[in-house]
């Protein structure tokens, strides 16, 4: 196989993992949907921390009362597990992958606010990648440099 | 500024590209002293590790000088000599918080790709792919160093700028293996690989008190190396059956550790490596585990398998069996050297540990893809090109 086919095969299976297409879905039942699942992340913070008088951390308080949380210590001494979910039903359209893709799903948006709120909290800052993340602009790069500027709203978490 | 780029597989060019910046209030910028090639790099030069991008600076195996530092660092100031782990650890998450910081939360920038291909993403490293957060490599005039006072660490003064260059990773890796594989008195340990790595290995399992230590390679000067360096026999598994040597060896039990330090483009002679080639290129198997599969057969019932090289994707034909019926813990990680790299200056300085023999060669800059082609293909004895980009 030519070194071509071996990065673009590999790049085909990488955005089809980044972008795991998720199954046809079956009739809404609660929480069943990939879409209506609760984001969530544990934070290495007492949950005192992590709501602060009660309200949503940085930079997640942003989305006003868009959001439901769920806020439970973590056992074993491991913080606190946050879980946010959009009150809003998203429209299939918006969570298709074209749409994902395109950075145009809010679930993305909350995704990365989630990832953030966690990093703050832990680490007093969100880490920032390398700028500019190349200086070569070729087909395959252009693929990696797309699934890395969504990767940061996408993932199981 | 000049930087060694990824531009394909099997491609590299030294560039300009643009100067590193502080992007966040605890990084600093480090010039470069010196970088090296590590086995890792073979992997992603080749084509094997997904999510490269042209233009990418690749090498994490470095020590510099600081030259600016962001308004969040504590521990260092310009002029300090540090050495810098490849990999980027936050020091507040449970995974740092608990020694494990290969494993940070906060550093891998691109989580979605690796939890694509792993489930969950590792942490960050200094220029190794996209999937593992895509910063920028060290083998350049300036590098940014994010979580500084965490991955950065002083120099004293009594250690020489080679010895603690390899204290980035070669040496904390090796150190790791030995030690999560549970190396005691009185354990035989096997090590398949004489790089670096297995070196490094082969002389941590040595002072945490093995018995024995045998380690495993074809490449003469290489055997010949970790004999007289580091103090450990060695198998020329070309020339032998290396299980059956093994055995022999060991009053028939088997090594009660074998720590891999191969890859996944491991070599050998028998008909499973045409096989395990073809089914690579083919991207039916994404690596090839020859030394993984060999070191679980020759361990001992109840050993332990630790395996430092790196692997990026799905193996065939894996003793599953073996593994089930004799017992065995199997284990690997990316090197956490956050949790080493103190204590293993100190024994640099104590003489317990002399890694300066590894670089076998010194190139500038300018000449790193010819010190690469030289590691790449063994050529002239090459363990460690060491990469100077300063006069
Ligand atoms: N876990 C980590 O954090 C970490 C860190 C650094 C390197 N690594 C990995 O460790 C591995 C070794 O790195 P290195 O820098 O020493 O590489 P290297 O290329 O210098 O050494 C690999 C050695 O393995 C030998 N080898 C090949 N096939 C073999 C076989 N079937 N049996 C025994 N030996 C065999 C080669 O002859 C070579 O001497 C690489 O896979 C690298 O990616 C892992
Ligand atoms: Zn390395
Ligand atoms: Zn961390």
């Amino acid at each position: 196989m030519g070194r071509l086919n071996r990065v673009a095969l590999g790049l085909a299976a990488l955005t089809a993992g980044v972008f795991a297409l998720r199954r046809a879905r079956p009739p809404r039942v609660n929480g069943d949907r990939a879409g209506d699942r609760w984001l969530t992340v544990t934070i290495n913070r007492p949950p005192a921390d992590v709501q602060p008088g009660g309200a949503l951390p940085a930079p997640l308080d942003r989305f006003g009362d868009r959001l439901e949380s769920r806020v439970l210590p973590a056992p074993g001494n491991r913080g606190t597990e946050l879980a946010v979910r959009l009150k809003e039903t998203l429209p299939a359209l918006v969570t298709s992958v074209p749409a994902r893709l395109m950075g145009k799903d809010p679930r993305q948006e909350v995704r990365t606010a989630l990832r953030d709120a966690k990093a703050l909290l832990e680490a007093g800052e969100v880490m920032r990648p390398d700028t500019p993340p190349t200086t070569h602009h070729t087909p395959a790069g252009k693929v990696v440099g797309l699934l890395s500027r969504r990767s940061g709203g996408e993932g199981v978490l | 500024m000049k930087a060694l780029c990824w531009e394909g597989v099997n491609k590299l060019s030294v560039e300009r590209v643009p100067d590193p910046e502080l992007r966040n209030d605890q990084d600093m910028i480090v010039r470069l002293i010196a970088g090296t090639t590590c086995g890792s790099d073979l992997h992603l030069i080749g084509g094997y590790i997904p999510a490269m991008r042209a233009g990418d600076v690749i090498g994490h195996e470095f020590l510099g000088e600081v030259v600016e530092t962001g308004p969040g660092v504590r521990r260092h100031k310009a002029g300090d000599r540090v050495v810098v782990c490849s990999f980027v650890g936050c020091g507040r998450c449970w995974y740092c918080a608990n020694d494990l910081w290969s494993l940070c939360d906060n550093t891998n920038t691109n989580p979605g790709i690796g939890q694509a291909l792993f489930g969950y993403e590792a942490g960050g490293i200094f220029g190794y792919s996209h999937a593992m957060g895509g910063l920028r490599g060290s083998h350049a005039e300036y590098v940014r160093v994010p979580f500084a006072d965490y991955g950065a660490f002083a120099v004293p003064e009594g250690i020489d700028d080679t010895s603690a260059l390899f204290v980035s990773d070669s040496v904390p890796t090796g150190w790791m293996g030995a030690d999560l594989a549970g190396v005691k008195p009185g354990d035989v340990v096997a090590v398949w690989g004489c790089g670096a790595v297995g070196q490094m290995a082969a002389r941590a399992a040595i002072l945490l008190g093995a018995e024995r230590v045998i380690s495993i390679d074809r490449l003469p000067e290489r055997l010949a190396m970790t004999e007289k360096h580091i103090g450990s026999e060695t198998i020329d598994y070309t020339s032998t059956d290396v299980a059956a040597e093994l055995r022999e060896r060991t009053g028939g039990r088997g090594p009660d550790v074998c720590i891999e330090a191969v890859g996944m483009e491991a070599h050998s002679d028998g008909p499973m490596h045409l096989y395990d080639q073809a089914k690579q290129q083919l991207r039916l198997q994404t690596d090839r585990p020859t030394a993984v599969r060999q070191a679980i057969h020759a361990c001992r019932k109840a050993g332990t398998v630790f395996i430092l090289g790196v692997f990026a994707g799905a193996v065939d034909k894996f003793p599953l069996g073996a593994v089930i019926n004799k017992g065995l813990t199997v284990r690997g990680a990316q090197q956490h050297g956050q949790r080493y790299i103190p204590m293993l200056l100190e024994r640099i300085e104590a003489g317990e540990i002399q890694p300066s023999h590894l670089a076998t060669h010194t190139l500038s800059l300018d000449q790193a893809p010819t010190a690469y082609d030289m590691f790449k293909h063994k050529k002239d004895g090459c363990v460690r090109a060491v990469i100077r980009p300063g006069p």
